[in-house]
């Protein structure tokens, strides 16, 4: 028996994956879309998304992806729930090694987004899922009343800092600089909130307690100084690293190992496109990763029929 | 023990798990973790794959807050798998499916 050979697989479920899929579902490409866990991606842990356009009042993470797979999924998108171990790019016909099994496409568009960084600092490794998170959401609750601290000071630091002060009684915004990368209406949020207070120009240098965490050690990089403060948590948002462990090394990366591609969404390597978070890009959101998503996908389909001529 | 996840409380974790002479995973979660929906299905795959060596259970964290609170849970999702009634593997975040069957291979 031949395997089956599809004309595209889309590596990655979130928002970018999803449009793909949807687009080429819709174009009624023969496509999979290959995802590890449940649709969704970093969307899942963002609790309230407020600007993506179309929802004034702003739409849950959750909601907003089980929206977006319900619209793949009707027009006919088959996702395949697996893990991508490797692939195998460089001729015309794809390998795409799973946990389970192989699957063959014509082309492929990696959209596997980007997951938290981590601050390398010790005790992080060791009081994970002990009072160190990157889910607010998921995580918050536990901390009802209590103090914690937040790392970053970029849009998801600050939006996810704000959204603890609904249970935290109180929040350390530990940011290196001296003011907010974050966007402005953020920004004059976080400034406003009385639960949250920014430590300036500080990083966090170590984690500690018994078996839960019970103090941060935080430096102020102007000083030297370092202070001792007594949280219950502590949650890093100090920016993404791309999921691309499964790749080889003959497509062409940025210094910070995203994908590069040009503006029609093509890699260094024909037939293999990538879209939203995972590209070498200025720009992360949902918004942006849809429209490359759909792009993907549109010229996918044009390399699909150019290869068959 | 019948298929599948079995629902677990605070006043049933001591029995159904600590006592139990079969090895488990207990699976705390809440309704309001995205990340615990999406390892749900896998979950549940694997329960039926491994069902007869190693029993299924889920905690809801909310309605039961005893038995996370003594496993010092503070993030969800968190797998504890327990054999000979001590915890002996915890799997903290979303997982996926190499490492989360890796784990039940190591404990059954």
């Amino acid at each position: 028996m031949v395997d089956e050979v599809y004309d595209l697989a889309i590596i990655g479920g979130g928002p970018a994956g999803l449009t793909a899929g949807m687009y080429a579902a819709r174009a009624r490409l023969n496509v999979v879309m290959i995802e590890k866990l449940a649709p969704g991606g970093q969307v899942l842990v963002t609790d309230w998304v407020e600007n993506y356009p179309g929802f004034p009042e702003g739409v849950s993470g959750a909601d907003l992806i089980q929206r977006m797979t319900d619209q793949a999924v009707h027009f006919g998108l088959k996702i395949q729930t697996d893990e991508v171990m490797s692939v195998d790019i460089s001729d015309s016909i794809k390998n795409i090694n799973l946990y389970e099994g192989v699957v063959h496409a014509k082309a492929i568009i990696i959209a596997t987004g980007a997951s938290p960084k981590k601050l390398g600092i010790p005790g992080e490794d060791m009081f994970y899922g002990r009072g160190i998170s990157t889910c607010a959401t998921c995580d918050a609750p536990f901390f009802r009343d209590k103090v914690v601290a937040a790392v970053g000071g970029g849009d998801t630091a600050v939006q996810e800092s704000i959204f603890l002060t609904k249970f935290a009684k109180k929040v350390y915004l530990v940011h290196r600089r001296d003011q907010l990368r974050a966007t402005g209406i953020l920004r004059e949020r976080a400034v406003r909130n009385d639960r949250i207070e920014i430590l300036w120009d500080s990083v966090l240098t170590g984690v500690s307690g018994l078996s839960n965490v019970e103090a941060i050690d935080v430096k102020n990089v102007k000083t030297g100084d370092i202070t001792k403060l007594s949280v219950d948590g502590c949650f890093i948002w100090i920016g993404i690293q791309p999921n691309a462990t499964f790749l080889e090394d003959d497509l062409k990366l940025d210094e910070y190992g995203f994908i590069i591609t040009d503006q029609e969404m093509k890699t260094s390597v024909p037939g293999v496109f990538a879209a939203g978070d995972i590209r070498s890009t200025s720009l992360r959101q949902i918004a942006t990763a849809v429209g490359e998503g759909a792009l993907a996908a549109v010229t996918a389909e044009h390399y699909i029929e150019n290869m068959s001529k | 023990m019948a298929e599948g996840i079995t629902d677990i409380q605070d006043n049933t974790f001591e029995e159904q798990v600590v006592k139990s002479d079969r090895p488990a995973m207990v699976d705390f979660w809440a309704p309001w973790c995205g990340p615990c929906k999406a390892i749900g299905p896998l979950i549940e795959e694997l329960s039926s794959v491994y069902s007869g060596r190693i029993n299924f259970f889920k905690c809801n964290v909310d309605e039961n807050p005893v038995t996370p609170g003594k496993f010092g849970i503070k993030a969800i999702p968190t797998l504890i798998f327990f054999k000979d009634g001590a915890a002996v593997e915890q799997i903290t975040g979303m997982v996926q499916k190499s490492k989360l069957e890796e784990t039940i291979k190591k404990v059954i």
